[in-house]
């Protein structure tokens, strides 16, 4: 009866929601149990963390001194440049930093975690593992979730610290301000029980990227076609998932605190 | 009465969706003995060893191997006969990202309790056997297609498997690479004497490796038979096998000695 009634599309969304929602679950049924590849880890935090810096500093740099540049002009008219710093360091922080990383991070990290897997799905490789009795899920899923995780988050701290020194530069363009007092006044406009949800939101992002991706991947039907469908699929799903989880962190924040 | 045969397969039965592949399969095989599937392209001769292995989960029927019933394992327990059985894929299904050393090192470290120097000097014993000790560096990227199925030979065998499964192992090969790689199949079967599947479309490997022959038509396997015996078959889709190997090719057959 409700398979009549519901489009396709959101059946087929439905699905995917679900498929997603097991392989998490299965995850966490997984996660703690040996062997633990701590090599292949370090290995994913070396392809997720290092090799993310350039872009993800490029990025948040641009970020903090294009924000700093457009609230001068806007600011300054009313003789509120000194707000300037804890503008930048609470937009950073608290939203601009973690979702424009996060986003980034979908595009650069879970399309290349969608591809690989996928790529060893269609040539056979998640089958070969398989079958020599080394479960692929613990060798190739469990390593990538646990390094997006924690990698990400700490890119985004990474990106946020070089947008608030993009923003500092900026700032210093038109007038100047010394390091010291910018700085003071970005962690002045910042109180402690603020920052614990756009942290806290950075590791759901990190889990999200890393689960979407190993999931379009593990998924891939055969054909080298499957492997650009897992690859672009990640992307547009963790892209999404991290927007919708930064809703609910908001919301959340907002009614705790 | 069954726990003598290796792999005993009864009424066995896959589709997918509204396509029936495996209608009634019924095969047994005992210790040493190599079997070759031939059939056409889409008859489900692969689809059978994918179920052997419980990659596929088949609709119905009975898959007694090693004196276990793959469908009724749970994962752990199927992971554990899976150590017993080698599987040769169609590719080679080298891992892109490893050495060939470390693509053999693989199974080794998560399966077995060997040390460092035990695992070096296994993976050097078996890429001795398949020829390409000076490939042990390389990646799979610089590997030819025959190295590649050598190379995924050699991954199978370093866990001495009892069972061996061979997917189209010549398929894609020029003559000379077919027939080494049909060589090294017989002489993995004497030094190890494993139990084997071979599926192939190629009439000079089921000459070499075959103790036996079956035909998979329509979903069962309609022939069995020794090479000879299958050879002056006067059934027209038995024969088509045959008539494909072409008079150059019969008198080299000719030449080798069957087991």
């Amino acid at each position: 009866m409700l398979n009549e009634i519901l489009p396709k599309s959101f059946k087929g969304v439905l699905l995917e929601t679900w498929g997603i929602v097991n392989f998490s679950i299965r995850f966490f049924k997984e996660a703690f149990k040996p062997p633990y590849n701590l090599n292949e880890i370090l290995k994913q935090f070396f392809k997720i963390g290092y090799k993310s810096l350039s872009l993800v500093g490029i990025t948040g740099f641009i970020i903090g001194f294009v924000l700093a540049l457009q609230a001068i002009p806007t600011l300054q008219p009313f003789g509120a440049t000194s707000l300037i710093p804890s503008m930048i360091g609470l937009g950073i922080i608290l939203e601009i930093g973690p979702v424009i990383t996060g986003l980034i991070c979908a595009g650069k990290i879970g399309s290349s975690i969608g591809a690989e897997i996928g790529s060893m799905k269609v040539t056979e490789q998640i089958d070969a593992m398989e079958v020599s009795a080394c479960n692929p899920f613990n060798y190739l899923v469990i390593t990538r979730v646990i390094a997006t995780s924690l990698m990400i988050p700490l890119l985004i701290i990474y990106a946020d610290t070089i947008a608030l020194i993009g923003g500092y530069i900026a700032l210093n363009v038109v007038s100047d301000v010394s390091l010291g007092l910018y700085f003071r006044e970005v962690f002045d406009a910042l109180k402690f029980s603020g920052i614990i949800g756009p942290v806290v939101k950075t590791f759901f992002f990190g889990f999200t990227i890393g689960i979407v991706g190993c999931y379009k991947g593990y998924i891939a039907d055969k054909g080298t076609e499957s492997v650009g469908i897992a690859a672009n699929s990640s992307v547009v799903i963790s892209s999404l998932m991290v927007i919708i989880w930064d809703m609910i962190a908001v919301q959340i924040t907002n009614i705790i605190l | 009465m069954s726990l003598d045969y290796i792999i005993n397969i009864e009424n066995l039965k896959k589709s997918f969706g509204s396509t029936v592949i495996l209608k009634d399969i019924n095969l047994q095989l005992k210790k040493g003995e190599t079997v070759v599937t031939l059939g056409k392209s889409g008859t489900g001769k692969s689809v059978t060893l994918k179920c052997i292995v419980g990659l596929i989960s088949p609709d119905s029927g009975t898959l007694r191997i090693l004196g276990k019933n793959i469908p009724e394992l749970n994962y752990e327990q199927l992971l554990y006969i899976r150590k017993k059985i080698g599987f040769v894929f169609q590719s080679g299904a080298l891992y892109d990202s490893m050495s060939v050393r470390e693509n053999l090192m693989f199974p080794l470290i998560r399966n077995t309790d060997m040390n460092k120097n035990e695992i070096e000097s296994k993976v050097e014993e078996v890429l001795n056997d398949v020829g390409l000790l000076d490939a042990i560096n390389k990646m799979p990227s610089e590997l030819s297609g025959g190295m590649k199925k050598r190379i995924g030979v050699a991954r199978t065998i370093i866990m001495n498997p009892e069972i061996m499964l061979w997917d189209e192992p010549t398929t894609g090969l020029d003559p000379e690479t077919t027939r080494d790689i049909s060589h090294l199949i017989v002489r993995m079967q004497r030094k190890y004497n494993v139990t084997s599947i071979v599926v192939t479309h190629d009439m000079i490997c089921a000459k070499i490796v075959a103790n036996r022959i079956v035909v998979l038509k329509e979903g069962k396997y309609t022939e069995s038979g020794t090479y000879d015996e299958l050879e002056k078959s006067t059934d027209n889709f038995v024969r088509s096998f045959f008539e494909d190997v072409n008079n150059n090719e019969k008198e080299k057959l000719s030449n080798y000695e069957r087991k």
